[in-house]
């Protein structure tokens, strides 16, 4: 369809390339939405709800973060309970 | 005074461990299969036979569904080191972000580019694009891996940075010195090279499965004979690329390969013990005896270790309370310089905060003398130093005893399909099924190896994993734990059934799946 043309035609032929692609495909679909909604779950549920950044979340600038870990890095004793 | 809960510090390395392992199901099929479906593709177009083709649409179908399920199970890991891990992300956050920052690009402009020609290009483009793009998915693929295992590879071998004593963070001085480490290449080798065996497995065993049910027979013959080759090289190099790493192991890390050895008193003219079952009671400096029962190989751990049979390889105790003879130092004495450098650590930080600025020089100069042993300070006793020898030792006869089976599986398969007598052997053909089965357990013991004989360490020797996790309750890690095996299990069985139904649909039945 896009053959023969100026080689301005170079993004819409990618863009056609795509486009034509992802209407073709059957087993790709399904990997698709599988995909999709693993993202989905990754990021909007399991990273916002049980996988804070912790030092971001609980401190606003770098020095904050340094002094945290500083203190961490202070002789520590076990808890075996 | 801190305060290690060890319990959560238990659970976190148990989630990262499931998280790995998990995500270590799918990457070696990944990098395995992508070379296989190049070397198809190259047949097809160098013989013109569509038969070629035919086969390579069926395994890059299944390529696909691999690559659909793997995808996003490496982000996890990446959650948990903000979350769990989150003293441990940010001191090594300068190392790491250079590494993950280039694999993140590979991953999207190499694969995500060429993925695309690779799925959507037959018959739209010329047979030599669409040729070249298979293959730039296979390397991009094995690029990608190169980066993680560079950060990997700077948790065993610390290199080419300096602990900054004001922003407790690695700050990278020398990105080759990282990129080239021993240990970062050793592993990037061994690491895809076991990749191919695994792809070359999987290839068999779908296979088999085809010629058992008498099923797509030239298909199934023709891929055995082009995977039974690959695997054979690979298993050449990963048996070459893991005496290698047997050997760095013995410079950087001489803990773990004492552990792997269930080494506990070093010597010279060291024998390998080949087969083995270990006291279960044997502790460090005790009188116990190492092996209930062992099989060795003498002078053989001295060639692996120092390519000198008459060598001295230090053992566990060697290791712990040192052999100033072997010019071995002890953890015992890097404990004692550790915690030197522990406490000048926070007498600068102290003297920082109170303006004392010749006490800070003070402390930042007594601190440099003893910086390389910063992580021994935070030991309490120096048996702590050695990693679970049991778990280290079994795991890496498993991964040995399975890495010279395979290939041997493979020579097999190559001799069998090359005379054409492969149906006739139904027993080999099963084995051949279980092939891949096995090619799991083998790669996840060798990363079974790897990081638990890198115990206490996050960073060898810099930081043990008690003072990288996060300050967290066990009962958040435990909640998070859960939650992903239930939730990564669902999805694994359903995936799977996909992956199956595709292998049950074959090569030839095309109006099921208008994308290959």
């Amino acid at each position: 369809m896009t053959e023969g043309l100026p080689v301005f035609t170079l993004p819409r032929r990618i863009y056609y390339f795509y486009r034509d692609g992802f209407r073709a495909m059957r087993l790709g679909r399904t990997l698709w939405t599988l995909v999709l909604i693993k993202v989905f779950i990754l990021f909007a549920i399991l990273k916002v709800f049980f996988f804070p950044d912790l030092l971001h979340t609980r401190f606003a600038t770098d020095q904050q973060r340094a002094d945290h870990v500083l203190e961490q890095l202070q002789p520590r004793h076990r808890s075996d309970g | 005074m801190n305060v290690i809960d060890l319990a959560q510090v238990d659970w976190a390395r148990a989630q990262f461990a499931l998280t790995a392992m998990f995500h270590w199901i799918f990457v070696p099929l990944t990098l395995g299969l992508s070379f296989l479906l190049a070397f198809f593709e190259t047949l097809y177009v160098r013989t013109g036979n569509p038969e070629w083709k035919t086969l390579t649409k069926f395994w890059m179908r299944l390529f696909a569904v691999n690559f659909a399920i793997g995808v996003a199970t490496g982000l996890i890991l990446e959650f948990e080191f903000g979350t769990n891990w989150s003293n441990y992300s940010w001191m090594v956050g300068d190392i790491f972000g250079a590494p993950l920052a280039v694999e993140g690009i590979f991953a999207f402009f190499i694969e995500a580019t060429f993925f695309a020609v690779m799925f959507f290009g037959w018959d739209r483009v010329s047979k030599r694009f669409h040729l070249f793009s298979t293959w730039m998915v296979a390397v991009g693929s094995n690029l990608s891996a190169l980066w993680i295992l560079v950060a990997n590879g700077w948790m065993q071998y610390p290199v080419g940075m300096k602990f900054n004593i004001d922003s407790a963070r690695f700050e990278m001085q020398d990105f080759w010195s990282v990129l080239f480490s021993p240990v970062a290449i050793g592993k990037f080798t061994h690491t895809t090279s076991s990749g191919f065996l695994y792809g070359a497995l999987f290839v068999i065993a779908v296979s088999s499965w085809f010629l058992l049910k008498g099923r797509h027979l030239e298909m199934a013959k023709k891929s055995i004979m082009v995977a039974a080759v690959f695997g054979i090289l690979a298993s050449v190099f990963v048996a070459f690329t893991g005496d290698e790493a047997a050997h760095t192991i013995s410079r950087v890390q001489p803990m773990k390969l004492a552990a792997m050895e269930g080494l506990y008193d070093g010597e010279s003219g060291c024998a390998l013990c080949a087969i083995g079952v270990l006291n279960a009671d044997k502790q460090p400096g005790d009188d116990a005896p190492p092996y209930h029962f062992a099989i060795k190989a003498p002078y053989v751990l001295s060639i692996l270790a120092n390519r000198d049979p008459a060598s001295f390889v230090p053992g566990i105790n060697d290791l712990i309370y040192g052999n100033p003879e072997q010019q071995v130092m002890g953890v015992s004495e890097k404990m004692v310089r550790g915690k030197s450098a522990v406490a000048e650590l926070s007498r600068y930080h102290a003297a920082k905060k109170a303006g004392d600025t010749e006490m800070a020089t003070s402390a930042m100069n007594a601190f440099d003398l003893d910086r390389d042993y910063l992580g021994y300070g935070y030991l309490n006793r120096a048996e702590d130093a050695v990693p679970p020898v049991g778990l280290a030792f079994y795991s890496f006869r498993l991964m040995v005893s399975l890495g010279t089976f395979l290939p041997i599986l493979c020579i097999a398969f190559l001799v069998f399909a090359w005379r054409n007598t492969l149906l006739g052997k139904k027993w080999l053909l099963r084995l051949g099924v279980a092939s891949f089965f096995l090619g799991i357990v083998a790669s996840q013991s060798g990363w079974v190896v790897a990081e638990v004989g890198r115990q206490p360490w996050a960073i060898q020797g810099l930081l043990p994993v008690g003072v990288a996790t996060s300050n967290l309750t066990v009962g958040t890690v435990q909640t998070t734990f859960f939650i992903f095996l239930f939730l990564f299990t669902t999805l694994l069985v359903a995936e799977v059934r996909i992956m199956l139904k595709q292998i049950h649909i074959g090569p030839e039945e095309k109006r099921h799946d208008r994308q290959s």
